[in-house]
């Protein structure tokens, strides 16, 4: 079935690779966020007692919901990388899926949230809003625009994750097995072994000399299997779903909070 | 365009002959070959830089006398914006990055390509997608943006001209540039070949790694800052709106930690690119290499802290304008080191004096023009009295044209015969180099002394005191043009017409000298090992 049938040098999956481009670009998430949070601090610090009123509007019950609701997705999500790494792909799934859910519910609640201040007139450009001090008319412009922006990557991930739990879906599950470690190479021999168990290339034990393996293999691809690169994929997913969620806990406490 | 190129031989067929599952140009726009890329790039931007070029050429006309001579001023304005959009953020900033870099990046480091191929890919298309967007805003609603490349609030929420498309295009434009120092970044961690230790990679490889790190952390806060711009107009948001308590200064603070940082995106490569030509065409080892490179690490970190330079009469504190003013003049020691070792990498030389050496020597000598004036910019008290005038325009074409400009030529002259195994007219290239030199300072040159003289910049119309100036100016544009287009015709020419080039026709010694000339598609048949450092000349052949 899956039987490797050869060595040959190809293009490696760079693993580690794929990580640091994703951590990269996290960086590059947190100074976008940045530029506002520096906005933030600025109008906070000038307009400290509108800012202050302003956020007693906001529903802190909601707030607090959406909290917890995107830290127990976080949560999810990470579970769901921990099935994958123990080859449980159901519960892997299912797991993605349930974060997806507490995504979407996020932005239920956000919208009920959103809807509530547009009824009191409350949105940027206002008539009602363009009345208040001008504090006020900056913490809210402030309070769209972030939690805005927020929503946007949270949907963003939403949709990131589904494409991941299609592409996991449509897969049989695959062990890759690894055994390894400095102190486990000595004596040891380094093998393909294909589904049936059969040995198709084994190497010779190693010595003390050697003191690192690297294998490139190319198998032929192989259609419906996880793979590693899928696990990559899955791994920086959760890696953006928490970075969405970091934020989220650092908006909720100085826009609902500040009170 | 590139048809006549033969390959050396079948088992390393030239990438300008990859095969294809898609046919024509169709091979080229869907290729993750970061060659094929690099290429795409470069073609790109060079058209852009040629119609930069038109708009400066057509403002320098309207400039030859006092009063309305050719166009209005609000064409003007729209003008002036336009060239600097267009220049910035479509040749300048991906400049030698994205086209030379993309090329020799891999290459270099003995790598068959970059970390992510797809999304290097990608990151073209969305540098195509803002270029188109950049485009559009120039031609559709009410009328190309009039506000200046630095689209400062207020006026840009006020402008009724075509704001919104044309910040999108830059938002659009500075995503592509963050994946590309996603991408870079990744690479140089990940795919240098054995032996290939951080104090071996060649100084372009530190040059574009430093900038990739200055793309990735600056770019963003300019993505965020234009988005506001967007939500301002078209929500009425009002952060930089002073009617509603906003106060558009942090729009200039946030403007310049990014715009700042990405001076050094756009000249750290090609500084890398002169330290690669400097030590081939003086046929010695770089004098100083460690210094080089950890000089290009200091300028990108450095000068990520002194965006208020740009900010002196904006109204910031004492207190903030001497500590940026302090700052600034830091960032000259890096950038001294690099020049003292480019021109210390000549002594006792066996000097080849050839167009990429020429381009080089010109780049130093402007840069240095440029890098002075800017240290008289960076004092607070010289600074208020030339704020906004020619004076600042002078300093900043010396630096970003004499500096980023003629390296980029001089990359151009340098890898032209390994990037399409074809020689120019080398006679044709020093005499082009000859006129722009001269344009170039005729251009130039008189800004520094109008704004001495206190002619404001983007001014439509000026005093008839300043008109001498303004026509040495306009003449040198001529001039300068006349040069560029002369290069650029002989190169083009040559793309099929030239003589065939041999692998290594200048004698450099980095990795992309050891392939032919143009390198195959998976570039090297084996990885090479790596085991000595790259700019080590002993034993090399001469030619």
């Amino acid at each position: 079935m899956s039987a490797i049938r050869g060595l040959t040098i190809g293009h490696e999956r760079d693993y580690a690779g794929a990580k640091l481009g994703m951590w990269v670009f996290l960086f590059t998430e947190l100074l976008l966020f940045g530029g506002m949070f520096i906005l933030y601090a600025v109008y906070r610090t000038t307009h400290a007692e509108d800012f202050h009123y302003a956020a007693g509007e906001l529903n802190t019950l909601v707030g607090t919901m959406n909290t917890i609701i995107l830290l127990t997705s976080s949560l999810t999500m990470a579970l769901s990388i921990a099935a994958m790494q123990s080859a449980r792909k159901a519960a892997s799934i299912i797991l993605l899926l349930l974060t997806i859910a507490l995504g979407i519910w996020f932005m239920v609640n956000k919208y009920f949230e959103w809807g509530a201040k547009f009824e009191h007139g409350l949105y940027p450009n206002s008539e009602v809003l363009l009345q208040r001090a001008k504090g006020e008319i900056l913490f809210y412009g402030l309070y769209f625009t972030m939690t805005g922006l927020h929503g946007i990557h949270v949907l963003i991930g939403v949709v990131v994750l589904g494409v991941v739990a299609i592409k996991m879906a449509g897969r049989p599950c695959d062990r890759v097995a690894f055994a390894g470690g400095k102190n486990e190479l000595r004596g040891a021999t380094l093998a393909l072994v294909d589904d049936s168990g059969r040995r198709i290339w084994a190497s010779e034990p190693m010595d003390d000399s050697v003191g690192e393996v690297s294998v490139k293999v190319k198998y032929l691809p192989v259609q419906k299997r996880i793979r590693r690169e899928d696990f990559a994929f899955l791994e920086n997913a959760g890696l953006y779903w928490h970075l969405v969620d970091i934020i989220w806990i650092f908006l909720f406490p100085l826009f609902y909070l500040v009170t | 365009m590139t048809d006549h190129a033969v390959a050396s031989n079948a088992a390393s067929a030239s990438f300008l002959h990859e095969r294809s599952r898609f046919p024509g140009i169709l091979s080229w726009v869907f290729s993750t070959d970061h060659k094929r890329i690099g290429i795409l790039y470069l073609a790109l931007l060079l058209s852009f830089f040629v119609v930069g070029m038109s708009l400066g050429f057509l403002m320098r006309l309207e400039l030859i006398a006092p009063g309305k001579q050719i166009v209005g001023p609000q064409t003007y304005n729209a003008f002036f914006t336009l060239h600097g959009v267009i220049m910035i953020f479509l040749f300048v900033i991906p400049g030698l990055s994205a086209s030379f870099g993309n090329f020799f990046l891999p290459l270099q480091i003995g790598a068959r390509d970059v970390a992510f191929p797809r999304l290097n890919l990608l990151s073209w298309w969305i540098f195509v997608t803002g270029a188109c967007l950049a485009v559009l805003a120039m031609f559709t609603g009410s009328g190309p943006p009039d506000t200046g490349w630095t689209f400062y609030a207020p006026y840009s929420i006020r402008s009724g001209t075509n704001v919104v498309l044309a910040t999108f295009a830059v938002f659009v434009l500075g995503f592509s540039s963050i994946l590309t120092g996603l991408n870079f970044i990744t690479t140089v961690h990940r795919l240098r070949a054995p032996g290939m230790s951080w104090f071996r990679m060649p100084l372009f490889v530190w040059g574009l790694y430093a900038t990739a790190w200055t793309q990735v952390l600056a770019t963003p806060i300019i993505g965020i800052n234009l988005l506001l711009i967007i939500a301002e107009r078209v929500f009425g948001i009002g952060v930089f709106d002073p009617a509603k308590g906003g106060d558009p200064i942090l729009y200039q603070h946030l403007f310049w930690i990014y715009s700042h940082p990405a001076v050094y995106i756009m000249i750290l490569p090609a500084m890398g690119a002169i330290s690669e030509i400097m030590p081939v065409f003086a046929r010695r080892t770089i004098f100083g290499y460690k210094f080089i490179a950890y000089s290009s690490v200091a300028i990108a970190s450095v000068g990520a802290l002194v965006w208020g330079h740009h900010m002196f009469v904006s109204g910031q504190s004492y207190a903030a304008g001497t500590i940026f003013s302090l700052l600034t003049m830091l960032v000259a020691i890096p950038s001294a080191v690099k020049v003292f070792n480019w021109v210390a990498t000549l002594y006792k030389g066996s000097i080849v004096l050839e167009a990429p050496l020429l381009f080089a020597m010109s780049f130093i000598f402007l840069f240095t023009i440029g890098g002075l004036t800017g240290m008289m910019l960076g004092v607070l008290s010289f600074d208020v009295h030339v704020h906004d005038t020619y004076f600042v325009l002078g300093h900043f074409h010396y630096v970003i044209f004499g500096g980023m400009g003629m390296a980029f030529f001089a990359a151009l002259h340098y890898w032209f015969p390994k990037m399409f195994g074809r020689m120019y007219n080398k006679k044709l290239a020093n005499i082009s180099w000859a006129v722009i030199f001269v344009g170039f300072n005729m251009l130039y040159m008189p800004f520094l002394v109008l704004g001495w003289q206190g002619m404001p910049r983007r001014y439509y119309d000026y005093l008839p005191q300043y008109q001498a100036p303004h026509v040495v100016s306009t003449i040198g544009s001529w001039i300068l043009i006349a040069g560029v287009l002369m290069m650029l015709h002989n190169l083009a020419r040559s793309l099929s017409k030239g003589e065939r080039a041999p692998a290594n026709p200048w004698g450099g010694t980095t990795l992309e000298w050891t392939i032919a000339s143009p390198p195959p598609t998976e570039n090297f048949d084996d990885i090479p090992q790596v085991n000595r450092g790259p700019y080590d000349f002993t034993g090399a052949a001469s030619t």
